[in-house]
């Protein structure tokens, strides 16, 4: 009787430290509230700061998680695929009720720098805080401005579907705890104006290592290699740093031509995710897009197409003897744009050795640019390959790999069949 | 040679394994509802069904088809007994010069083989790679709403009422 209550009084010493913690924990992850305010009008912003913000806003490619696909601008709704479960865009109109219509300009740059919402919950990091945090005043209350005055629009995005107990927002406490530094920005002496806006831009409000940067187990961008490549939406995005796999440099000139048409007649064509990128940037007035330029191509400045352009490698026949299903599938399916001389090269297209994703350590980018093809965005140009999935077995997207991969390819792929299975399970919306 | 599965019979073609489909229907089997339009997969003139999913034959080589059931607009109905899309674009009087309805319609039927309920938008986006130089997109849309209807089951959210 006595050990047992001996017992006892240990597991309630041990189950009270439990709920302690608990409690001292709910403590530390408590951020206030701050009070709602009335919807401020229109007149309460100066045009100019509208503006600004329009441009930021663009700069930063709100709409990518803001606006669903067929979706009322900046709405929400956006489904975000993560590896802890899915997300979905917040509604971010002035709507009062299912919008930010009551956040005061304080409880919107509280959220911009600190990553939490007006009500005091935490904000996942999928909202990249990380990088906004480093956005000054002035640009700050130029988005508000600008997203202040949008329509409102009444919708409530579906709710989140997170794997228990990662819905739980506290815990993005002990995230932040973990790694979360809220970014800042100090100019570099060494570089000119132009290169410190870029970086200012690029590693703030356009948030490039979102997608660029590799990340670790619990999401969080790897702050020891900026620009390393990562991963989205089951694409690779390439390294923007000295390790660019690309085959031609990256100029500025090259690289602000990109970023404005979402081509580059030596690199590709803007594909995935980065599509939406390039069609709000080239809605962008002013050197903006050419900062951003300048910065990325002052970081690839070491890769190694920076130092030498290498010829480009078009092993036709060896290919041909390797993979004969490769060839004849691409014969009938890809020839007539992609040879040279086809209507599309001759209108400036890249040829395909020039793609990065030739020249990239995964086949991933190829395999989901044959799969999902690329769209321009709806009502605008740009460039476009229709979409595979629906046309081509696994098997057989992985024979035109292979074939594409021993003509011109620079890296050595494998499994390739296992690859496109994987790349279809990953690009589902 | 390659066997091929066309509207429900076994063809054996004697054509190089790159040879788009489309010039297979057209010229080896005389079928010639397709049509040849860009050659580049960007109009939807020559859409035909695979496995009931909508492919631009233009940029579909056969290499890619043996054991796949290949379904042309000549396979859904004949001009005596027409199908139910087709009678709905006649009812509709869905074409004006009629080069792009063979693939609307062969796009239409893989929507419908999918869901006979759908959305406006789920509609919308399904019809939307075949282009139509003439303008009828408004009667093809309601071809398909009714077609939907006549399949038992209708656009759940109609742009416009089916009369």
């Amino acid at each position: 009787m006595r050990r047992l209550s001996a017992r006892l009084r240990i597991v309630l010493i041990v189950v009270a430290l439990i709920a302690l913690l608990f409690v001292g924990f709910l403590i530390f992850a408590h951020r206030p509230a701050i009070a709602e305010v009335a919807p401020p009008p229109r007149a309460a912003f100066a045009q100019a700061d509208i503006a600004h913000g329009a441009e930021l806003a663009r700069i930063g490619n709100c709409t990518s998680c803001h606006t669903a696909k067929g979706g009322r601008p900046f709405a929400g709704g956006v489904p975000i695929a993560t590896p802890f479960g899915t997300l979905h865009g917040t509604n971010i109109t002035p709507d009062p009720e299912t919008g930010i219509g009551r956040w005061s300009e304080p409880a919107f740059a509280r959220s911009m720098r600190q990553g939490v919402a007006r009500d005091g919950s935490h904000l996942y990091p999928a909202f990249p805080y990380d990088h906004f945090s480093s956005l000054t005043d002035a640009d700050l209350h130029g988005l508000y401005a600008f997203l202040m005055t949008r329509r409102p629009v009444h919708l409530e995005p579906p709710a989140n579907r997170m794997i228990p107990p990662l819905g739980f927002r506290p815990l993005l406490a002990g995230w932040k705890l973990l790694f979360f530094r809220p970014a800042r920005f100090t100019t570099d002496p060494a570089h000119d104006a132009l290169w410190n806006r870029g970086k200012y831009l690029g590693d703030g409000i356009a948030h490039c290592g979102g997608c660029h940067s590799p990340r670790g187990v619990l999401g969080n961008e790897k702050r020891d290699q900026p620009y390393a490549g990562g991963w989205v939406d089951g694409w690779y995005a390439p390294p923007l740093d000295a390790t660019s796999p690309a085959i031609r440099a990256w100029t500025a000139d090259r690289l602000e031509t990109y970023l404005r048409t979402g081509l580059s007649t030596t690199h590709a064509a803007a594909a995935g995710p980065m599509g939406a990128v390039a069609h709000n940037l080239s809605q962008v007035r002013g050197p903006d897009v050419r900062a951003i330029a300048a910065y990325y191509a002052d970081l690839m400045a070491k890769a190694p197409a920076a130092r030498r352009e290498p010829p480009l490698p078009d092993r036709a026949d060896a290919a041909i003897r390797a993979h004969p299903k490769g060839a004849a599938l691409y014969a009938g399916a890809c020839a007539m744009c992609h040879e040279p001389g086809a209507p599309m090269v001759v209108a400036g297209r890249p040829v395909l050795p020039l793609g990065t994703q030739f020249h990239e350590h995964t086949p991933r980018d190829m395999i989901q640019t044959i799969l999902q093809g690329v769209a321009p965005p709806v009502g605008a140009h740009g460039p476009y390959m229709p979409a595979y999935a629906g046309t081509l077995s696994d098997e057989q997207v992985a024979q035109v790999v292979a074939y594409l991969q021993t003509r011109h390819g620079t890296v050595r792929w494998d499994d390739l069949e296992d690859e496109v299975a994987r790349a279809r399970k990953e690009g589902k919306p | 040679m390659i066997e091929l599965s066309v509207n429900g019979r076994t063809r054996r073609i004697d054509a190089d394994a790159s040879t788009p489909l489309l010039y297979v229907l057209r010229d080896d089997l005389g079928l010639v509802a397709a049509k040849f339009g860009c050659g580049l997969g960007q109009c939807g003139a020559c859409t035909v069904l695979v496995d009931d999913q909508p492919v631009f034959s233009c940029i579909t080589p056969i290499a890619a088809l043996p054991g796949r059931a290949i379904t042309t607009v000549e396979g859904l109905g004949t001009p005596d007994k027409p199908g139910i899309v087709q009678r709905a674009f006649e009812m509709e009087q869905a074409a004006q010069c009629g080069y792009c309805i063979p693939g609307m319609i062969a796009r239409a039927e893989a929507l419908l083989r999918h869901t006979v309920t759908p959305s406006e938008d789920e509609m919308r986006t399904a019809m939307s790679p075949s282009l139509c130089r003439c303008g009828t997109h408004m009667r093809i849309l309601r071809a398909v709403r009714r077609a939907a209807a006549m399949r038992g089951g209708g656009v759940v959210d109609p742009a416009e009422r089916v009369a």
